[in-house]
Protein backbone atom coordinates (compact mmCIF):
# COMPACT_ATOMS: atom_id res chain seq x y z
CA UNK A 1 0.00 0.00 0.00
CA UNK A 2 1.19 3.29 -0.89
CA UNK A 3 1.28 5.53 1.92
CA UNK A 4 1.98 9.39 2.38
CA UNK A 5 5.71 8.56 3.41
CA UNK A 6 5.95 7.11 -0.32
CA UNK A 7 4.85 11.15 -1.78
CA UNK A 8 6.94 12.76 0.77
CA UNK A 9 10.45 10.54 0.10
CA UNK A 10 9.51 11.03 -4.02
CA UNK A 11 8.90 15.12 -3.44
CA UNK A 12 12.00 15.53 -1.20
CA UNK A 13 14.27 13.11 -3.90
CA UNK A 14 12.80 15.43 -6.70
CA UNK A 15 13.81 18.77 -4.74
CA UNK A 16 17.33 17.18 -4.38
CA UNK A 17 17.55 16.20 -7.82
CA UNK A 18 17.21 20.04 -9.17
CA UNK A 19 19.36 21.33 -6.25
CA UNK A 20 22.06 18.96 -7.87
CA UNK A 21 20.96 20.75 -11.12
CA UNK A 22 21.46 23.91 -9.61
CA UNK A 23 25.17 23.21 -8.69
CA UNK A 24 25.89 21.39 -11.84
CA UNK A 25 24.83 23.85 -14.37
CA UNK A 26 26.10 27.15 -12.30
CA UNK A 27 26.76 28.86 -15.39
CA UNK A 28 23.79 28.49 -17.62
CA UNK A 29 20.58 30.70 -16.09
CA UNK A 30 18.12 28.62 -18.94
CA UNK A 31 18.84 25.35 -16.53
CA UNK A 32 18.97 26.74 -13.50
CA UNK A 33 15.21 28.40 -14.34
CA UNK A 34 14.07 24.50 -15.18
CA UNK A 35 15.37 23.19 -12.04
CA UNK A 36 13.31 25.69 -10.15
CA UNK A 37 10.41 24.49 -11.89
CA UNK A 38 11.23 21.01 -10.68
CA UNK A 39 11.62 22.46 -6.86
CA UNK A 40 8.43 23.93 -7.16
CA UNK A 41 6.69 20.74 -8.98
CA UNK A 42 8.59 18.91 -5.80
CA UNK A 43 6.56 20.90 -3.70
CA UNK A 44 3.29 20.49 -5.23
CA UNK A 45 3.74 16.93 -4.81
CA UNK A 46 4.14 17.16 -0.85
CA UNK A 47 0.76 19.97 -1.04
CA UNK A 48 -1.13 17.14 -2.91
CA UNK A 49 -0.25 14.00 -1.20
CA UNK A 50 -1.41 15.97 2.30
CA UNK A 51 -4.23 17.18 0.65
CA UNK A 52 -5.62 13.37 -0.22
CA UNK A 53 -4.66 12.12 3.01
CA UNK A 54 -5.57 14.72 5.30
CA UNK A 55 -8.88 14.86 3.23
CA UNK A 56 -8.55 18.38 3.09
CA UNK A 57 -9.23 20.66 -0.20
CA UNK A 58 -7.27 23.81 1.16
CA UNK A 59 -3.60 22.02 -0.18
CA UNK A 60 -4.69 21.59 -3.73
CA UNK A 61 -5.84 25.68 -3.64
CA UNK A 62 -2.59 26.16 -2.44
CA UNK A 63 -0.90 24.42 -5.72
CA UNK A 64 -3.53 25.99 -7.87
CA UNK A 65 -1.59 29.36 -6.51
CA UNK A 66 1.71 28.53 -6.62
CA UNK A 67 0.91 27.12 -10.26
CA UNK A 68 -0.46 30.60 -11.04
CA UNK A 69 2.92 32.32 -9.09
CA UNK A 70 5.31 29.73 -11.14
CA UNK A 71 4.00 30.77 -14.18
CA UNK A 72 4.49 34.47 -13.74
CA UNK A 73 7.68 33.95 -12.32
CA UNK A 74 9.02 31.80 -15.61
CA UNK A 75 7.64 34.50 -17.77
CA UNK A 76 9.23 37.40 -16.62
CA UNK A 77 12.53 34.89 -16.36
CA UNK A 78 12.47 34.79 -19.41
CA UNK A 79 11.76 37.91 -20.50
CA UNK A 80 14.96 38.99 -18.40
CA UNK A 81 16.73 36.25 -20.22
CA UNK A 82 15.88 37.66 -23.39
CA UNK A 83 16.79 41.72 -22.65
CA UNK A 84 20.10 40.23 -20.60
CA UNK A 85 21.28 37.67 -24.28
CA UNK A 86 20.44 41.03 -26.43
CA UNK A 87 22.28 42.99 -23.98
CA UNK A 88 25.46 40.82 -23.18
CA UNK A 89 25.05 38.38 -26.17
CA UNK A 90 25.60 35.30 -23.51
CA UNK A 91 23.62 33.89 -20.67
CA UNK A 92 26.63 32.87 -18.62
CA UNK A 93 25.99 33.60 -15.59
CA UNK A 94 29.74 34.70 -14.78
CA UNK A 95 29.25 37.88 -17.33
CA UNK A 96 26.54 38.76 -15.04
CA UNK A 97 28.87 41.04 -13.26
CA UNK A 98 27.84 44.90 -14.01
CA UNK A 99 26.40 45.67 -10.57
CA UNK A 100 29.57 44.21 -8.85
CA UNK A 101 30.80 47.07 -6.19
CA UNK B 1 1.38 -5.63 -4.62
CA UNK B 2 -1.83 -3.92 -6.03
CA UNK B 3 -1.94 -1.96 -9.51
CA UNK B 4 -2.14 1.28 -7.85
CA UNK B 5 1.25 0.58 -6.06
CA UNK B 6 3.02 -0.53 -9.55
CA UNK B 7 1.52 2.71 -11.00
CA UNK B 8 3.13 4.45 -8.38
CA UNK B 9 6.82 3.24 -8.86
CA UNK B 10 6.47 2.88 -12.78
CA UNK B 11 5.11 6.79 -12.92
CA UNK B 12 7.76 7.96 -9.91
CA UNK B 13 10.66 6.12 -11.69
CA UNK B 14 10.25 7.93 -15.15
CA UNK B 15 9.50 11.06 -13.16
CA UNK B 16 13.17 10.83 -11.55
CA UNK B 17 14.68 9.85 -14.75
CA UNK B 18 13.27 12.75 -16.65
CA UNK B 19 13.83 15.27 -13.81
CA UNK B 20 17.87 13.54 -13.90
CA UNK B 21 17.64 14.20 -17.48
CA UNK B 22 16.88 17.64 -17.20
CA UNK B 23 19.80 18.52 -15.47
CA UNK B 24 22.47 16.82 -17.09
CA UNK B 25 21.29 16.87 -20.61
CA UNK B 26 23.84 18.87 -23.00
CA UNK B 27 21.45 20.66 -25.27
CA UNK B 28 19.12 22.70 -23.34
CA UNK B 29 15.87 21.75 -25.85
CA UNK B 30 16.65 18.05 -24.71
CA UNK B 31 16.39 20.13 -21.32
CA UNK B 32 13.09 21.00 -21.99
CA UNK B 33 12.05 18.16 -23.64
CA UNK B 34 12.81 16.39 -21.00
CA UNK B 35 11.24 18.56 -18.46
CA UNK B 36 7.76 18.10 -20.00
CA UNK B 37 7.97 14.49 -19.51
CA UNK B 38 8.16 14.94 -15.90
CA UNK B 39 5.23 17.41 -16.41
CA UNK B 40 3.62 15.20 -17.63
CA UNK B 41 4.37 11.93 -15.78
CA UNK B 42 3.94 14.29 -12.45
CA UNK B 43 0.44 14.85 -14.13
CA UNK B 44 -0.39 10.87 -13.93
CA UNK B 45 0.80 10.85 -10.15
CA UNK B 46 -1.43 13.43 -9.64
CA UNK B 47 -4.27 12.05 -10.82
CA UNK B 48 -3.09 8.93 -8.42
CA UNK B 49 -3.62 11.13 -5.72
CA UNK B 50 -7.05 12.47 -6.75
CA UNK B 51 -6.97 15.52 -7.98
CA UNK B 52 -8.17 15.55 -11.40
CA UNK B 53 -8.37 19.46 -11.82
CA UNK B 54 -5.18 20.07 -11.02
CA UNK B 55 -3.69 17.15 -12.94
CA UNK B 56 -5.72 18.50 -16.08
CA UNK B 57 -4.61 22.11 -15.19
CA UNK B 58 -0.47 21.21 -15.13
CA UNK B 59 -0.68 19.79 -18.99
CA UNK B 60 -2.42 22.38 -20.17
CA UNK B 61 -1.14 25.36 -18.05
CA UNK B 62 2.83 23.98 -17.60
CA UNK B 63 3.22 21.92 -21.02
CA UNK B 64 1.09 24.08 -23.04
CA UNK B 65 2.01 27.18 -22.04
CA UNK B 66 5.14 27.41 -20.06
CA UNK B 67 7.15 25.11 -21.81
CA UNK B 68 6.34 26.12 -24.93
CA UNK B 69 7.42 29.54 -23.88
CA UNK B 70 10.77 27.96 -22.88
CA UNK B 71 11.44 26.07 -25.90
CA UNK B 72 10.63 29.50 -27.83
CA UNK B 73 12.90 30.95 -25.73
CA UNK B 74 15.79 28.54 -25.91
CA UNK B 75 15.54 27.69 -29.89
CA UNK B 76 15.44 32.10 -30.27
CA UNK B 77 19.06 32.69 -28.74
CA UNK B 78 21.94 31.25 -30.33
CA UNK B 79 23.53 29.66 -27.34
CA UNK B 80 27.30 28.97 -27.16
CA UNK B 81 27.34 25.85 -25.40
CA UNK B 82 30.90 24.63 -25.01
CA UNK B 83 31.16 27.94 -22.89
CA UNK B 84 28.29 27.15 -20.85
CA UNK B 85 29.46 23.39 -20.00
CA UNK B 86 33.28 24.25 -18.92
CA UNK B 87 33.44 22.83 -15.56
CA UNK B 88 30.63 21.24 -15.77
CA UNK B 89 31.38 18.16 -13.90
CA UNK B 90 33.47 20.07 -11.50
CA UNK B 91 30.34 20.75 -9.00
CA UNK B 92 29.54 17.40 -8.99
CA UNK B 93 31.30 16.22 -5.65
CA UNK B 94 29.77 19.71 -3.66
CA UNK B 95 25.74 18.84 -5.44
CA UNK B 96 26.26 15.44 -4.51
CA UNK B 97 27.38 16.02 -1.01
CA UNK B 98 24.42 18.54 -0.36
CA UNK B 99 21.45 16.75 -2.03
CA UNK B 100 22.71 13.38 -0.99
CA UNK B 101 22.28 14.80 2.44
CA UNK B 102 19.14 16.39 2.13
CA UNK B 103 17.70 12.69 0.47
CA UNK B 104 19.63 11.04 3.94
CA UNK B 105 17.85 13.04 6.05
CA UNK B 106 14.56 13.34 4.87
CA UNK B 107 14.45 9.46 4.53
CA UNK B 108 15.53 8.97 8.57
CA UNK B 109 12.62 11.48 9.16
CA UNK B 110 9.61 10.49 7.16
CA UNK B 111 11.26 6.57 6.35
CA UNK B 112 8.23 3.99 7.41
CA UNK B 113 6.39 6.79 9.61
CA UNK B 114 2.87 7.83 8.37
CA UNK B 115 1.76 10.32 10.13
CA UNK B 116 -0.95 8.00 11.58
CA UNK B 117 -2.44 8.59 7.76
CA UNK B 118 -2.40 5.31 6.39
CA UNK B 119 -5.24 4.98 4.51
CA UNK B 120 -6.89 7.94 2.39
CA UNK B 121 -10.55 8.45 2.97
CA UNK B 122 -12.20 6.74 0.11
CA UNK B 123 -14.80 9.28 -1.99
CA UNK B 124 -18.37 8.73 -2.79
CA UNK B 125 -18.77 8.05 -6.35
CA UNK B 126 -20.68 11.07 -7.47
CA UNK B 127 -17.68 12.85 -5.61
CA UNK B 128 -16.35 15.89 -8.19
CA UNK B 129 -13.07 17.64 -7.54
CA UNK B 130 -13.37 20.53 -9.90
CA UNK B 131 -16.83 21.17 -7.88
CA UNK B 132 -15.49 21.03 -4.83
CA UNK B 133 -11.95 23.44 -5.26
CA UNK B 134 -14.59 25.47 -7.50
CA UNK B 135 -16.25 26.25 -4.51
CA UNK B 136 -13.66 26.79 -2.02
CA UNK B 137 -11.98 29.08 -4.64
CA UNK B 138 -15.05 31.21 -5.25
CA UNK B 139 -15.85 31.90 -1.52
CA UNK B 140 -13.09 30.95 1.07
CA UNK B 141 -10.39 31.93 -1.38
CA UNK B 142 -12.38 34.46 -3.43
CA UNK B 143 -9.85 37.73 -2.49
CA UNK B 144 -6.43 35.69 -3.34
CA UNK B 145 -8.09 34.33 -6.16
CA UNK B 146 -8.35 37.72 -7.66
CA UNK B 147 -5.16 38.84 -6.17
CA UNK B 148 -3.86 35.71 -8.66
CA UNK B 149 -5.83 37.66 -11.34
CA UNK B 150 -4.10 40.80 -11.03
CA UNK B 151 -0.43 39.11 -10.27
CA UNK B 152 -0.74 37.58 -13.76
CA UNK B 153 -1.78 40.55 -14.97
CA UNK B 154 1.41 42.51 -13.89
CA UNK B 155 3.01 39.75 -14.92
CA UNK B 156 2.44 40.21 -18.64
CA UNK B 157 2.50 43.77 -18.63
CA UNK B 158 6.23 43.46 -17.13
CA UNK B 159 6.62 40.76 -19.46
CA UNK B 160 5.86 43.05 -22.24
CA UNK B 161 7.64 46.11 -21.52
CA UNK B 162 10.71 44.13 -20.98
CA UNK B 163 11.23 42.33 -24.03
CA UNK B 164 9.52 45.97 -26.26
CA UNK B 165 12.34 47.78 -27.71
CA UNK B 166 11.96 50.86 -30.00
CA UNK B 167 13.19 50.30 -33.26
CA UNK B 168 14.77 53.32 -35.08
CA UNK B 169 14.51 52.83 -38.58
CA UNK B 170 10.83 52.54 -38.58
CA UNK B 171 8.39 55.97 -39.33
CA UNK B 172 5.14 54.76 -38.01
CA UNK B 173 2.00 57.67 -38.73
CA UNK B 174 0.47 59.57 -36.19
CA UNK B 175 -3.01 59.86 -36.59
CA UNK B 176 -3.61 62.09 -33.76
CA UNK B 177 -0.96 64.30 -35.11
CA UNK B 178 -2.17 63.87 -38.68
CA UNK B 179 -5.69 65.57 -38.12
CA UNK B 180 -4.89 68.49 -35.25
CA UNK B 181 -2.34 70.17 -38.10
CA UNK B 182 -3.45 73.36 -38.78
CA UNK B 183 -2.59 75.19 -42.24
CA UNK B 184 -0.52 77.79 -40.72
CA UNK B 185 1.80 74.62 -39.95
CA UNK B 186 2.27 73.44 -43.33
CA UNK B 187 2.44 77.13 -45.44
CA UNK B 188 4.20 79.78 -44.78
CA UNK B 189 3.21 83.25 -46.77
CA UNK B 190 6.08 84.81 -48.68
CA UNK B 191 5.91 88.21 -50.02
CA UNK B 192 8.18 87.65 -53.47
CA UNK B 193 9.17 91.06 -55.45
CA UNK B 194 9.32 90.61 -59.11
CA UNK B 195 13.16 90.29 -59.89
CA UNK B 196 14.11 89.57 -63.04
CA UNK B 197 16.95 87.19 -63.88
CA UNK B 198 20.68 88.38 -64.30
CA UNK B 199 21.94 88.21 -67.85
CA UNK B 200 24.62 85.30 -68.89
CA UNK B 201 27.91 87.10 -68.91
CA UNK B 202 29.23 86.74 -72.57
CA UNK B 203 33.14 86.64 -71.63
CA UNK B 204 32.21 83.37 -69.65
CA UNK B 205 33.63 80.75 -72.43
Amino acid sequence: MIGLNHYLILGSILFAISVVGIFLNRKNIIIILMAIELMLLAVNMNFIAFARYLDDINGQVFVFFILTVAAAESAIGLAILVVLFRNLRSINVDSLDRLKG
Amino acid sequence: MQFTDFVFYFLSAILLLASLRVITARNPVHAALSLVLAFFTAAGLWLLLEAEFLAITLVLVYIGAVMVLFLFVVMMLDINLEELRRGFWSYLPAGLLVGGLMVVEMIMVLGSRDFGLAEPLAHAADYSNTKELGRVLYTEYVYPFELAAVLLLVAMIAAITLTHRKRADTRPINPADQVKVKRADRIRMVNLKPQKPEAPKEDDA
